[in-house]
């Protein structure tokens, strides 16, 4: 594995380097907190914030995104035929993202890229972005990635680990996207593997040993749908929830979404907006009927898809990576950790 | 305000021993520092989880809509304002509520203090006016009066004004000169540069709607962002939609608005929604005199006709 130091005086000088091939995105702070937006020109990665209040998730799937189009223009031969939108499939990088958001898109990503069937939206967007990630150094009170099968210096999907050592980084290239895009920069400068290795190492110790919050999963499998779906918690536990979509859209991993078509004069478009369970419509029927017409449903569906239906149907853990988002900016304090916690030690007949 | 848990705790204990109410509605201690939950209390036993402090900043009136037999709430002055309103607009019976007043001192406002703090606060106490507050990098010791939320700071109406038994001794109302300084501000600033700060404001916005869901007064069982026959706006983020939804909310609130603050208070961005209704608050004043959630007997100035009613095309 290849290791790269970067003296941070050159930093701004190699992402504008690399705006020659890549558009970049990143994480910015604006007035209520950190988002990760493009980086207009000029603009750097705000590389000090632990996390974002949005997660990466929007750089591959925008919250509205216009897929189709078509015209309702009879005189013209293609009338309501639907065509995709052009896809811009230059080369995007995310600089700076979080790692347990690298390893929420390899989630997502077994939704949207499947044996039968290929997201093409997604998926090209997937395969023209690269992903550098940067360390977390002291993490948060409210990060509990290593308990949800990631960490403060996990690699899984990104392209490049960064580790910030004040003056420098010192950054691991994962993967021949992540080469190209240190190549681009101009950060071409080697440093010893063996102690680059040792020197994350001792990081990524140091960093998993600050982190204070943990969940425990481990009962969640030996447990039938039906047993935790029938649990008596639910209600209380769906008590205050407004079923505002908050947890769903700051979440890494919620996927879910709607289609709307609309139209204005004789054009027609058909976009993909984020959907979220909280809400009644996301399940409502065309005949009036919803089978998740309660909030206590609702919300049980959220947190069963999270800890149970997909650990069950993937085997490869829950569909939480631990970044706190939903715990933080919850409007009524549902915490994901005390729901796992009542979830994973639940008895029947107790 | 924190002497009173003991007696929201005692009156919550009698209610359910007695029978005499099927549940409490109160709040309970959150799991992250600052935060408060709304919690519903089945068995006397379980009294001891309600707690009472300067982070209670959801209005109660929202839940207690729908509910099976007699329950009691705990209501703030703004809180109560909304039972009021619910009480008007046939949404709760007055003898199907059991109202627990607790006179208010006003609530924080978290996001200017976790402003205060480059990293996450891990740690918030409340003593007497003091608020103790840490993270891991430094301490600070503020007074709550600096921090509280801008509706608590300009509330007339700190006292329940509709209740069974107080929780504490009712506190004096403050007298505010100048009520609407925000709303006259912006009314100040040439049109231009209005829309901007309306642009500004809501730029945010991912259309959670958790200000509507956490506002006692958004209760239709379909609200008109949700219609899809007709539809009534875009769902996506296109600004226009996003605005059409803030526009119509608040006049939809217009002359019920307590200005409670739980719609800023919910909003995952901070966005503060409160510029909208405040402006339509500051106007029934103006117009009709009127204060939403004061007065069983009467209706909110826009679903009432009356014969002297100033405007002449009424007549």
């Amino acid at each position: 594995m290849k290791f790269i130091t970067i003296d941070k005086k050159n930093w701004a000088k190699g992402i504008e380097k690399s705006r020659e091939t890549y558009r970049l995105f990143g994480p910015v702070k604006d007035k209520n907190g950190v988002f990760i937006r493009t980086l207009e020109k000029d603009m750097l990665p705000d590389m000090t914030i632990n996390d974002s209040i949005m997660s990466v998730k929007s750089v591959l799937f925008p919250q509205t995104e216009k897929i189709l189009f078509t015209t309702l223009d009879e005189a013209k031969e293609d009338h309501h035929i639907m065509k995709r939108v052009e896809f811009d499939s230059s080369p995007r990088a995310v600089v700076g993202i979080r790692p347990y958001d690298a390893k929420a898109i390899e989630l997502v990503k077994m939704n949207f890229d499947t044996d039968d069937y290929r997201d093409p939206y997604w998926c090209d967007a997937y395969e023209a972005t690269t992903f550098v990630g940067v360390g977390i150094n002291k993490p948060g009170p409210f990060d509990f990635s290593t308990s949800a099968g990631t960490g403060p210096f996990s690699e899984s999907g990104l392209d490049v680990l960064m580790a910030d050592l004040d003056n420098a980084y010192l950054a691991k290239i994962l993967t021949g996207k992540g080469e190209a895009f240190m190549k681009s920069c101009g950060f071409e400068k080697n440093t010893d593997e063996k102690e680059s290795q040792a020197l994350f190492d001792i990081l990524r110790k140091e960093a998993e040993k600050n982190i204070s919050s943990h969940i425990d999963t481990g009962k969640l499998k030996g447990k039938t749908v039906l047993e935790l779906h029938e649990a008596p918690f639910w209600d209380d536990i769906a008590f205050a929830c407004i079923n505002c979509g908050t947890c769903t859209f700051v979440c890494p991993t919620c996927w879910c979404f709607d289609i709307q078509d609309e139209t204005k004069q004789k054009s027609a478009g058909r976009f993909r907006n984020w959907d979220t369970c909280m809400s009644p419509l996301f399940t409502k029927h065309a005949t009036g009927h919803n089978p998740r017409d309660s909030k206590t449903q609702r919300v049980r569906q959220r947190f069963m898809h999270k800890l149970k239906y997909f650990p069950d149907k993937y085997d490869k853990g829950i569909m939480c990576v631990g970044c706190g988002r939903c715990v933080k900016s919850c409007p009524v304090n549902i915490d994901i950790r005390e729901v796992c916690k009542i979830m994973n030690s639940y008895e029947k007949n107790n | 305000m924190d002497t009173c848990i003991q007696k929201i705790r005692e009156i919550a204990f009698q209610l359910l021993d007695k029978k005499e109410v099927e549940k409490v509605i109160g709040f309970s201690n959150g799991t992250i520092p600052m935060a408060t939950s709304p919690i519903t209390i089945a068995s006397k036993q379980d009294t001891e989880k309600l707690v009472f402090n300067s982070t209670c900043g959801l209005n109660l009136a929202n839940y207690i809509r729908q509910q099976k037999g007699k329950i009691a709430v705990i209501a703030k002055g703004c809180d109560s304002r909304n039972i009021v309103t619910h009480i008007i607009e046939n949404q709760v019976k007055r003898d199907q509520v059991y109202i627990i007043g607790v006179p208010c001192n006003g609530m924080i406002n978290k996001s200017k203090i976790k402003s205060l703090f480059e990293d996450e606060i891990q740690k918030f106490e409340e003593d007497g006016d003091s608020l103790i507050i840490e993270s891991s990098s430094k301490k600070e010791k503020l007074k709550k009066n600096d921090y509280l939320r801008e509706n608590c700071r300009l509330c007339q109406h700190r006292n329940p004004v509709i209740y069974d038994v107080l929780a504490g001794d009712l506190v004096k109302e403050q007298i505010i000169d100048v009520p609407y300084p925000d709303v006259e501000k912006i009314a100040a600033l040439e049109a231009d540069a209005r829309w901007i700060h309306f642009q500004d404001l809501t730029k945010n916005c991912i259309r959670c709607y958790a200000c509507r869901n956490a506002c006692p007064l958004c209760y239709c069982p379909t609200c008109f962002v949700d219609e899809s026959g007709p539809q009534w706006v875009g769902k996506g983020q296109d600004k226009t939609d996003i605005n059409t939804f803030h526009f119509l909310r608040a006049f939809h609130c217009a002359g019920r608005c307590t200005d409670c603050g739980a719609c800023a208070e919910a909003c995952p961005m901070d966005i503060n929604v409160r510029d909208f209704t405040r402006k339509l608050n500051k106007d029934t004043f103006d117009m009709f005199g009127w204060e939403a959630g004061l007065d069983l007997t009467k209706r909110p100035p826009l679903d009432a006709y009356s014969p002297d009613d100033p405007n002449d095309f009424i007549k």
